[in-house]
């Protein structure tokens, strides 16, 4: 190729935007050529120069200030691009509070319904005529008597040298269940103690020192087995029977 | 300087044109050849492109797109709409000179102080000036100075084979009236 074809491909090559394969037959033929690589030289040189005598102009401090603060958006429009996962996390928040508060409310709910119809089982056994099916104060004839009628066993304390007496027992339902109630008598009050399986209750049996139309109610779980201990009796002889029937 | 989408979405405004602010004083003094200009010429492409930003295609050039906004801005001033037409006509009247009318021994670049370069910069008509500062100090690629200017490639390619020469012409009078 004539030098004068190659010249108008000069500024292309100093620049790098010359085709590989055409910046590879170039840079052969500056080699042999000394008019060429001058001029080559000479181009290169001049862009050096350029580059150095074109970075002359810098800006005034107080300038540059001026377009930051008028640039700087303040951290609240910073966010705006994140808006939309700010409220799709406000919005998961607000679902998640509520479906929490829904479950405690239903669950404080349910609660409140065991204690009713426990009291309702409590009440109505001791305005019944007959309070107890079997009628003893020996626990080991009333702990047989429910067998075949409930689908568990449980064990009754020795009640001697405590204020309680046993007074007998009978057969309750709830959640159509069956479950057994126990009587007991501290003075001239009547405590029932209900047991019941976990699996029928359907729902935590923790009523711990729980109270409703001031019957007392105290409950726990063992074994697989729901007890729950309700009576218009002050909270420490409630306490006591709970120990006994623990122990 | 193409911004990737995801750096666009997670990146502010000032995050990338702030640092682009020195050269952008840089270049828009070189167009106006005036300090109060440019300042006005810089500010003014700030709020232009600060408003315009959720318009910024994510993916394509920032750089070139904000050389583009304050390019605009300039030609719609008084000084560029003074500075163009006569920029146009002298491309006119050069359009048959060659990059290599002159001779590379005789011009002595190598010799050349950036004063005299500086000078030669200066009298180069806009047209020329800014595709050679794109090039040369900017180090754009001639497909990023096309489209900061929207031109073809060719144009550009021309263009500064045009500014090359004429700076030559004018670093060989300098040197000559020096």
């Amino acid at each position: 190729m004539a030098c004068e074809l190659w010249r108008e491909k000069l500024d292309a090559y100093v620049d790098g935007e010359l085709a590989r394969r055409d910046e590879q037959v170039l840079r052969e033929h500056l080699k042999d050529c000394a008019s060429c690589a001058a001029d080559a030289l000479d181009r290169a040189q001049m862009k050096r120069a350029i580059q150095c005598a074109a970075r002359c102009y810098r800006p005034d401090p107080a300038f540059r200030a001026h377009i930051r603060s008028a640039t700087t958006t303040p951290g609240w429009t910073k966010l705006a691009w994140r808006w939309p996962m700010i409220f799709a996390f406000g919005a998961a928040c607000v679902v998640l509070l509520a479906a929490i508060w829904t479950n405690q409310f239903w669950s404080h709910t349910r609660q409140q319904q065991l204690v009713s119809e426990l009291v309702d089982l409590h009440v109505a056994a001791l305005a019944s005529a007959n309070p107890v099916d079997v009628v003893s104060t020996d626990r080991h004839t009333v702990k047989p008597w429910f067998e075949g009628k409930v689908s568990f066993t449980f064990d009754l304390p020795d009640l001697q040298n405590s204020p309680f007496t046993l007074i007998g027992g009978r057969t309750a339902y709830l959640n159509q269940s069956a479950g057994a109630e126990l009587i007991f008598r501290i003075r001239q009050h009547n405590i029932s103690v209900f047991i019941f399986q976990e699996s029928a209750l359907r729902q935590d049996c923790s009523l711990s020192n729980a109270s409703d139309l001031n019957f007392h109610l105290d409950s726990w779980s063992r074994n697989g087995l729901c007890y729950f201990v309700i009576g218009d009796v002050n909270p420490d002889d409630l306490a006591k029977l709970v120990t006994l029937m623990k122990s | 300087m193409a911004v990737p989408e995801s750096r666009v979405a997670s990146e502010s405004f000032e995050d990338l044109a702030l640092p682009l602010f020195d050269r952008l004083y840089n270049f828009a003094h070189w167009l106006t050849q005036n300090r109060a200009e440019a300042e006005d010429l810089v500010q003014e492409t700030y709020a232009k492109a600060l408003k315009g930003f959720s318009s910024f295609q994510p993916g394509t050039n920032f750089r070139a797109w904000m050389y583009r906004i304050l390019r605009n801005n300039f030609l719609n001033s008084r000084a560029g709409l003074k500075a163009m037409p006569i920029a146009e006509e002298e491309s006119e009247k050069r359009d048959n000179l060659s990059a290599t009318q002159e001779t590379p021994e005789t011009i002595l670049l190598g010799r050349l102080d950036q004063e005299l370069v500086h000078k030669a910069i200066e009298e180069l008509p806009v047209v020329y000036r800014e595709v050679l500062l794109f090039c040369e100090f900017e180090e754009m690629s001639y497909q990023e100075i096309a489209a900061t200017i929207g031109v073809p490639i060719g144009t550009v390619m021309s263009r500064l084979s045009r500014a090359r020469s004429n700076l030559r012409v004018i670093v060989r009078r300098l040197q000559g009236s020096g």
